[in-house]
């Protein structure tokens, strides 16, 4: 930030504040202060939630919070009058196998994408096929849980003869299709961030197109690829809708990939409305929300710094 | 996304209502809030003047409002518990119950499913924690379009009145089976059933429709029922519930106007059109097919 942009710092040594103090004056001075709340309300956004759910969720680590139970046991019962029991274990599990499938299948459509893009396009196809990956992340959440209730459901039940179609297989795919488009366009900067005659050297020692980029581009965008990869499990991870629709919601550590679980954001969404605030229930549910809050943060800040390279090349 | 508008819409709502010149507040359980709702359409359109908030939020949310003095009624499909008691006696209130109908909750299986048969003590074993009957064949017959022969159980967010009442009846204090599929609503539940041939599942008996068979149940000892408006109102059927709706004392006013209305004809009418059963024998004006509420 230089002197001259900056609210706080004004060099008056040397010009003076012989500014005219009239409208034009008034207006600047008020738009540059607007603009400057603007930029910080992402910041104050981020400490205002952070102290909201730490409060909340205060309540219960203070008291009833038991830090072995809470993430080594699997039975999560808050609501039992006699004899709550606040294990998130098998969420963990749910939501870390839904994360990993979608992955799965997100890192092979996303890089196949990014690369036939970012490489192999024409001008024309390349602008369409961004506009067309766009798209595919303006569909709501909720219309993949949809897809995923009564069109994955049956088609996976026919397909594999499982005895129900909401599991990890279901939510994994559909997290994974959602999370393509954002590692699409970061992987596709990264490709694109690697200076052409790097490209150029490959092909004047012969070698073919697939060996340009298989053993020169790829290794060079290493480090934005990781970090499209990051934002990608950062999107899955805290995704809650599709989830909630598509995992079958049972509480249970899978052993299968065609087993149901459940996920840490789609507790939260089933239970917290109807859940008495106060209660040790909303502040394991809050709890939830630190812990993902803190998960998700520390994701995608690494991913930013891989991308911008902070971490070297 | 209903929830989140809901929220939008309270503010709204509290405005309103503080501007008219009598209101009754209302919030709780959400197996009577449709019902509720329509009672008090019908109630406000006849006493113009009077505004009816009803909210709904799940019967623990309706009574610690009622608790907190948020609400003159609370909704409930469940009854108090020791805690809620404990907590309304040091704060010196007086919790009052009032029945307002009756719900079963019926247990739902797949049309091809042919054990429609259950006893108690076999539900328990389905819907307890590590319990016995896991495979279908258990229960003599194999379910056709099942071949992993699983029991794949169906249960409810575990806020939910139903679940709390099904898990006291069936379970006791037991706790329910892990890795249970938790669905949200009464309605998700049926509809997952009817798609699903291995599931079993339980929800109210205004949610059957077609697409289901309700299980005939047999307490201990004795033969077993198919609910039925009829069966949840005398009690003949095990898992039959009264649905409650609480106030601080004894009601007065206008609030003892509505609930009379309520337990009246008038009332009990609109409760029985809507799929749950009335408090006693009601003849209705307008005896038509009960509508499949939702």
């Amino acid at each position: 930030m230089s002197d001259r942009t900056s609210p706080f710092a004004r060099d008056t040594t040397l010009h003076g504040d012989c500014d005219r103090r009239d409208a034009a004056w008034y207006i600047d001075k008020g738009v540059e202060w607007l603009l400057f709340l603007g930029g910080i309300s992402a910041i104050l956004f981020i400490i205002g939630i952070f102290a909201f759910i730490t409060h909340e969720g205060m309540g219960f680590i203070t008291t009833r919070f038991d830090a072995g139970e809470f993430f080594t046991t699997q039975y999560w019962t808050p609501s039992d009058e006699y004899d709550p029991e606040y294990g998130i274990l098998a969420m963990l599990a749910g939501t870390a196998s839904v994360t990993g499938l979608a992955m799965l299948t997100a890192i092979p459509f996303s890089l196949g994408a990014a690369i036939y893009i970012g490489e192999f396009a024409g001008e024309r196809a390349r602008e369409a096929l961004k506009i067309l990956v766009e798209l595919l992340a303006a569909i709501p959440s909720v219309v993949w849980g949809f897809i995923g209730l009564s069109v994955m459901n049956p088609l996976l039940i026919a397909l594999f003869d499982i005895p129900v179609g909401l599991n990890i297989v279901n939510a994994g795919i559909l997290l994974g299709l959602m999370a393509t488009p954002i590692m699409t366009s970061i992987a596709e900067d990264a490709l694109k961030a690697v200076p052409d005659r790097y490209r150029e050297a490959a092909e004047a020692m012969g070698a073919t197109r697939w060996q340009v980029i298989y053993k020169v581009v790829l290794p060079a965008a290493r480090n934005g690829l990781l970090g499209a990869v990051l934002l990608g499990v950062g999107r899955a991870f805290g995704e809650t809708m599709v989830v909630l629709m598509a995992t079958g919601h049972a509480i249970n550590i899978p052993d299968s990939p065609f087993d149901a679980v459940r996920a840490l954001t789609a507790t939260i969404a089933a239970e917290l409305g109807e859940t008495t605030a106060g209660s040790d229930h909303w502040g394991a549910l809050f709890t939830i929300g630190i812990l993902l809050f803190v998960i998700t943060f520390l994701i995608n800040l690494s991913a930013d710094l891989i991308v911008r390279g902070i971490r070297g090349k | 996304m209903f929830r989140r508008f809901a929220a939008a819409l309270f503010p709204l709502l509290l405005a309103t209502t503080v501007l008219a010149q009598q209101s009754i507040q209302i919030k709780g359980s959400d197996t009577l809030v449709n019902v509720a709702q329509a009672w008090a359409a019908a109630y406000s359109g006849m006493r113009g003047g009077l505004s009816i908030a009803v909210n709904g939020g799940g019967s623990g949310n309706g009574i610690a409002a009622m608790l907190d003095g948020n609400v003159d009624i609370a909704n409930a499909s469940r009854a108090m518990r020791q805690g809620e008691l404990e907590l309304a006696r040091q704060r010196g209130l007086h919790p009052l119950r009032h029945v307002a109908g009756y719900d079963a909750v019926a247990v739902y299986l797949h049309p091809d499913n042919p054990n429609r048969r259950l006893t108690m003590d076999q539900l328990r074993e389905i819907y307890i924690r590590d319990g016995g009957l896991r495979r279908w064949s258990q229960f003599g017959d194999p379910v056709p379009g099942c071949p992993s022969d699983e029991v794949v159980v169906v249960s409810r967010q575990n806020n939910s009145g139903t679940y709390a009442y099904f898990r006291g009846e069936v379970l006791g204090r037991g706790k329910y089976r892990q890795g249970a599929l938790e669905m949200h609503g009464s309605r998700n539940v049926v509809d997952l059933v009817s798609k699903t041939p291995c599931a079993i599942g339980y929800s109210g008996l205004a949610y059957a429709n077609d697409q289901v068979r309700m299980a005939c149940i047999a307490a201990p000892g004795e033969v077993c029922v198919t609910p039925d408006i009829a069966s949840a109102s005398t009690g003949g059927y095990p898992l039959s519930r009264p649905l409650l709706m609480y106030t601080n004392g004894e009601p007065r006013g206008e609030i003892k106007a509505y609930i009379d209305w309520i337990r009246g004809d008038a009332g009990q009418c609109i409760l029985y059109e809507m799929g749950y059963a009335p408090i006693r024998e009601v003849h209705c004006h307008d005896d038509k097919a009960r509508p499949n509420h939702g």
